[in-house]
Parts: C-alpha cells; sequence; structure tokens
C-alpha cells in the first residue's frame, strides 16, 4: 500500500490505491465504495478491451471530430517576437471544449455497467452541456446539478441543456457554486445507487475518476505529440494549460511527463490576486486536504473548512484541483503559476483580434502566461499550448465587464 | 461505552443515540443541550462537528452545521464542548460525528490525542471507508478510541466483513441508500438487515437515517440495539430560533422534551416486538 508510482517514470501513476503520491485515494461515504469499486472493475476491462478502444475512436473521429487540428499562431507569434506558439484546437470539437472527450468515454462505461440514468455537476456549464449531449446520443435521461448562482451567469449554457433534454437542478444550499453542485450530485448518487451513473467533469474525485478522466483527455497529448514532431521534428520547449479541476491540462501534460526537454505549466486562476480569498489558485495558494473523494491542494480555512473560490471564468471558479496535479507540483515536474482575472481578459482580446479566434475565459489564463514567457524565449523555441474551450458562452460576461451591454 | 451497551442489554432494551449539532445556533445553547441529553432518556450522544461541505447529510444538518460555523465553531471548540459536559457527567458515551478534512488539517495525532483528553469515545467520521483505515481508523484504535463504522444497503455480505473488520462500539446501519433526513424505511425491511449484519459480528447495532418519530424509534427499536435520531433533533432547534437565528427560551426545552418522547417510544420497544 502507498507506494509511489516507478520513480524512473511520471505516467505510471495512480498506485492500486488510487494514490499520486499522499494525493488521490477513495474518501467516500460507505454507501458509495461498492459503487466505486464496480466502475473500477469495469473501468480495467474497458481500457484492455478492444471493442471498447473501437467504439471510442469511431466516435472520436465521426462524432466529436477528431482529430483537432495543431495550428501555428503566425500573428501571435510575430507580435510577441520570442518562440513559436502552437495551439491545440480542443475548442473545434463539438460542443465546443475538450469535455466531450471524457463524457463520451464515461457514458461508454456507464452503458457497459447497464446505467439507466446520468447525473453530473457543472461550473460554466460546458461539462453539463457535453454530458447532456452524449445522454441525448445514447437515449439515456440526465440530471444537471448547477450552482444557483452560475444557472444565471450561465444563461445561454442552461438552456442548450434544456434543448439537449435534461433536467437542470439549481443548487442553492451552501453557496450555490461548482463545489455545491459537486456535493448535491454526491447526495443524488447516493440515494440512486442503483440506477445511476455519476459522470464527473474533471480528473478529481474517488479513484477510479481522476484516472479514467485522465486517459479519455489523454487524446490530446497524444494526437498533439505527434502532431508537433510532423509539423517540426521535434518536440515542444514548453506545454502551457489552464488549470481548474485539470482535466485538460492532465490530458495534454500526460503523454510528454517522461519527455525531460518538455517543460510545462500549469495555470490557475489568480482572480483578483492572492492576497485576498477572490481566487482560485489551489496549488499556488492553498494546502493539502481532503474534498469530494481525494486527497489535493484546497483552498480552506485553518479549521479544514472549505472558501468559496472566485474566477472571472466560472470554469476554474473550483477550491480544489485534480490529485495528479498535486502530485506534479510536489515532485516538480510541473510549474504552477497564478494569472489575474485582468490578464485573461487581456489575452481573451489580443487572441481574438490576432488570430480570429474567440476563445473560452479558461484557456485565455493559459494565453496570458504564454503572452508573458514567449518573449522571453529564443525564436527557435517551441510553445504548445491547449486551447481548451471557444469563448461563445463568455461574450457576455465579456461585455458587461468591458462596458459593452448585449 | 461496551459497559453502557452491556448494561441496556442487561435491562432488556435498545439504546437512544442522539445527534446534535456541536456549536448549532451557538456554543453555550449547545452545551446547554448537550447537558440535557442525559436526563433526557439520551443513552449515546453523538457530537456533529461542523464541516462546511457535507456531502453525505441532507439540508437540516448541512444548514446546522453553517449556522454553527457562522457562530464561530471550530474542532477546537467542539473538542472543548465535549471536555466541558464531561466535567459533570462521567458515564455518558460520547461520539464525535463528522467529516475527515477538519481532522486532517488539525493533525491525526493532536486530534486523537486532545479527543481523549476531552473524554471522547468514539468516532464516526463519514468519508473514511474502511479501504482509508491507515488515515484515522488504525491510530485511533491503537490509543483506545472506539471507531464506529456505518454499513449500508449497499454494503453486501461480501463486503460485510472488511467493513466490521477494524470496526468497535457500535456498527451503525444506515437504514437506506441516500442522505440524512429522509423518510422512514419499512421498518421489517430494516429487521431483516439488523439480523444480516448480527451473523457478521457481536457489536451492538444502531439503526439511523430516518427516524423522528417515538412510533419510529419504538417500530426501529423492536430489532436493533440502539436507534439513532439526528435530523429530527437538529430540526427541532432550527425551528425553536427567533429570526436572527439565535436561541430563544424555547431551544432547550424543547429538545428534551423531543427526547424524552423519543426515549419512551425506544423503552415501549421490546413490550412492541413481544406483542
Amino acid at each position: 500500500m502507498n507506494q509511489t508510482p516507478k520513480l524512473n517514470s511520471f505516467r505510471s501513476g495512480p498506485d492500486e490505491d488510487g494514490r499520486f503520491g499522499i494525493f488521490g485515494g477513495r474518501f467516500v461515504a460507505e454507501t458509495l465504495m461498492p459503487l466505486i469499486l464496480d466502475l473500477q472493475d469495469e473501468w480495467n476491462k474497458a481500457k484492455t478491451d478492444p471493442a471498447f478502444q473501437a467504439e471510442l475512436a469511431d466516435l472520436g473521429t465521426h462524432y466529436i471530430g477528431r482529430p483537432s487540428p495543431l495550428y501555428f499562431a503566425e500573428r501571435l507569434t510575430a507580435e510577441l517576437g520570442g518562440a513559436k506558439i502552437y495551439f491545440k484546437r480542443e475548442e473545434l470539437n463539438h460542443t465546443g471544449s475538450h469535455k466531450i472527450n471524457n463524457c463520451i468515454g464515461q457514458i461508454l462505461l456507464a452503458k457497459r455497467m447497464g446505467k439507466t440514468r446520468i447525473i453530473a455537476e457543472t461550473g460554466a456549464g460546458q461539462h453539463g452541456v457535453a454530458s447532456a449531449t452524449v445522454a441525448a446520443r445514447f437515449g439515456l435521461p440526465c440530471v444537471v446539478y448547477m450552482g444557483a448562482t452560475d444557472v444565471e451567469r450561465q444563461a445561454p449554457n442552461v438552456f442548450r441543456m434544456k434543448l439537449l433534454g435534461a433536467e437542470v437542478k439549481p443548487v442553492t444550499a451552501g453557496s450555490g457554486t461548482l463545489k455545491d453542485a459537486m456535493n448535491e450530485a454526491l447526495r443524488d448518487w447516493v440515494t440512486n445507487v442503483d440506477s445511476t451513473y455519476y459522470l464527473i467533469g474533471t480528473a478529481a474525485g474517488p479513484h477510479p475518476y481522476p484516472e479514467l478522466v485522465r486517459e479519455f483527455q489523454s487524446v490530446i497529448g497524444k494526437e498533439a505529440r505527434e502532431q508537433i514532431l510532423e509539423a517540426e521534428g521535434r518536440l515542444p520547449d514548453l506545454v502551457v494549460a489552464a488549470v481548474g479541476g485539470g482535466s485538460n491540462a492532465i490530458g495534454i501534460f500526460h503523454p510528454f511527463l517522461d519527455d525531460e526537454t518538455v517543460k510545462m505549466v500549469g495555470v490557475e486562476a489568480g482572480g483578483k490576486g492572492l492576497d485576498g480569498d477572490e481566487h482560485c489558485a489551489s496549488i499556488t495558494a492553498g494546502s493539502p486536504g481532503v474534498l469530494h473523494g481525494n486527497r489535493t491542494y484546497l483552498l480552506q480555512d485553518r479549521d479544514g473548512q472549505i472558501k468559496e473560490g472566485h474566477s472571472i471564468s466560472a470554469g476554474l471558479d473550483y477550491p480544489g484541483i485534480g490529485p495528479e496535479h498535486s502530485w506534479l507540483s510536489d515532485v516538480g515536474r510541473v510549474e504552477y503559476v497564478p494569472i489575474m482575472d485582468h490578464e485573461a481578459l487581456e489575452a481573451f482580446r489580443m487572441l481574438t483580434r490576432l488570430e480570429g479566434i474567440i476563445p473560452a475565459l479558461e484557456p485565455s489564463h493559459a494565453i496570458a502566461e504564454v503572452i508573458k514567457r514567449a518573449p522571453k524565449m529564443g525564436k527557435d523555441e517551441i510553445i504548445l499550448m491547449n486551447l481548451s474551450g471557444r469563448g461563445d458562452k463568455d461574450i457576455f460576461t465579456v461585455g458587461n465587464i468591458l462596458g459593452m451591454g448585449l | 461505552m461496551d459497559k453502557r451497551f452491556a448494561d441496556l442489554a442487561a435491562e432488556g432494551r435498545p439504546a437512544l443515540v442522539t445527534y446534535f449539532m456541536g456549536g448549532d445556533p451557538d456554543f453555550e445553547t449547545s452545551l446547554a443541550i448537550m447537558k440535557s441529553l442525559p436526563s433526557a432518556g439520551s443513552d449515546v450522544i453523538e457530537l456533529g462537528m461542523p464541516f462546511s461541505d457535507p456531502m453525505a447529510d441532507g439540508p437540516a444538518i448541512q444548514l446546522a452545521g453553517q449556522r454553527a460555523l457562522k457562530a464561530g465553531q471550530t474542532l477546537e471548540k467542539t473538542l472543548e464542548l465535549a471536555r466541558r459536559f464531561r466535567a459533570d457527567d462521567k458515564d455518558t458515551p460520547i461520539v464525535l460525528m463528522g467529516y475527515y478534512n477538519p481532522i486532517y488539517v488539525y493533525g491525526v495525532d493532536r486530534f486523537i490525542e486532545n479527543a481523549l483528553e476531552a473524554g471522547i469515545d468514539g468516532l464516526i467520521v463519514v468519508d473514511l471507508p474502511p479501504e482509508m483505515d491507515d488515515e484515522l481508523c488504525l491510530p485511533a484504535l491503537a490509543k483506545g478510541l472506539n471507531f464506529i463504522r456505518l454499513a449500508t444497503p449497499t454494503t453486501d455480505d461480501k463486503r460485510l466483513p472488511k467493513v466490521l473488520e477494524n470496526t468497535s462500539g457500535f456498527v451503525y446501519y444506515v437504514s437506506m441508500n441516500g442522505i440524512t433526513g429522509s423518510a422512514l424505511p419499512d421498518p421489517s425491511l430494516v429487521g431483516g438487515a439488523v439480523q444480516r449484519i448480527k451473523a457478521h459480528t457481536r457489536l451492538p447495532v444502531c439503526v439511523g437515517f430516518g427516524v423522528k418519530t417515538p412510533e419510529h424509534a419504538r417500530a426501529i427499536g423492536a430489532s436493533a440495539d440502539g436507534v439513532v435520531v439526528g435530523t429530527a433533533i437538529v430540526n427541532q432547534v432550527a425551528s425553536s430560533l427567533n429570526e436572527e437565528g439565535h436561541s430563544t427560551g424555547a431551544t432547550v426545552p424543547g429538545v428534551e422534551a423531543l427526547v424524552r418522547g423519543l426515549a419512551a417510544g425506544v423503552r415501549g420497544s421490546r413490550l412492541a416486538a413481544a406483542e
């Protein structure tokens, strides 16, 4: 027990108890424990089943639109005057973000397990939309828990979910944001154990969720690795991704973790600054704790009570982070840095004008970090960034901040 | 705790186990509530440790936790509650119930030491299944603190031995799949479940989740070694508060009256079984 992954690789975790070093694990109520063990069994069978992998790949190609392109951002590169910048275009996926990769994988698992009802939590609504989409595609009823505060500020996604046939349940308990939606989804699951599959949206939660979500998202990094080798004949010098729970980041990082020459940066939501409480920088400004089934870095007070985060981007507005990121930070393989709301907003505008791509506010944080680093790097160096989602959902938020009422 | 259950078995009746939230609506009132419980007929006290994200609890207990936290309750103060109670009552077993994170952040070794000093007899930590026994269960057992495990309808016969392996004090049978405060399940099904668990252990089996009235307590107590009441007590506290959420003259007497009724129900339960 508690063995750390093999020291000669950063890619062999988690161990059989679901640990990445001290992080991860299975901190759930007894009612859920048998379900989590069932899921683990089914996942272990599925991941080596050629029929499962073939169905996943087929849906990836024909339903999601994979592989997503690797795009050389020529004008942004010229503007910044340093490293060559490539984007992995996950925002071009069906439903507009990387979230669908995970949802397709998990709904295939749900079908294998004979589950007849899907539940999910959502913050910005991207995972909710992706869950409602795959539930419609596979003909299963779907309930999405969403903080009442988020229901208000993400009205277009709420409407999309309803169009897709999902029931959106606003959560007023606690503070009415993503963590409360996750609490409520867990309460539903504990009540409807026989019929229901809980489709978690990020690489967090009890084992095996962090592992299976990572595996479904790793398609991003596997494709990008081949694509950059084809385009440049070598690996990138730096890989950058935004981190909320961290599924898009682990998806692009994981296939590169054992490439020693590739540096990696995960960008957390610095909100209005790390001095107060209005940020979501769990690693940079949090401490280890146990929430939602895993041990990881959390925003919490001295008594172990979980704090509310803040970010301009609802998708990063979560007081925790996937356990594998906590481990990658502690062992020094990946660097985690904060980007403030205003920096993300500036990056959002810059990319829109220079490349004709409206990014979501989540990857805008990664763009802001690229804007900081590219000028300090040589013109022969390469940055690969995960452009994880498109910004259509955010135009109202941005419009309000810029005083351009819609 | 073992003595308390043995005495009750000799008396021929099940235990009344009462849960309340430490620090709800404030420290002093919850201390008064705690002190009132034994004379009202409670045999074992479950002292709730508030947590910001109680994933296995319904709205009533979540709101109680929020009231307590807002009034400044911390894990340190919850231990202080127990210490102050213990000064006057050496016998009534106290079980701390809550979630792991506040304990983890407090420090496991320091927590066990301070809990023992405060007169705590056992722990129920909802989000620590047997797979996580290294975290707190084994260190607590090694120092003589009971670790009470929850068994649920999803805990099948294959899994029960694993759940019972490091359990002591009593087994808390959660009568249904769901959160605290849900509707009462069919008492006859509960009776079967209690027998199923008893086939695997000699520990007392207490049943909770959904017990709200003396009639419920009586029905459940017919088959179980103990009846746990939580949400009903927490709701009683909530309904007694004034508009600002502060305690009133009705808060402590209201809880006392409720517990007295439940105690009568429990005391009548073996008669009910014999009828």
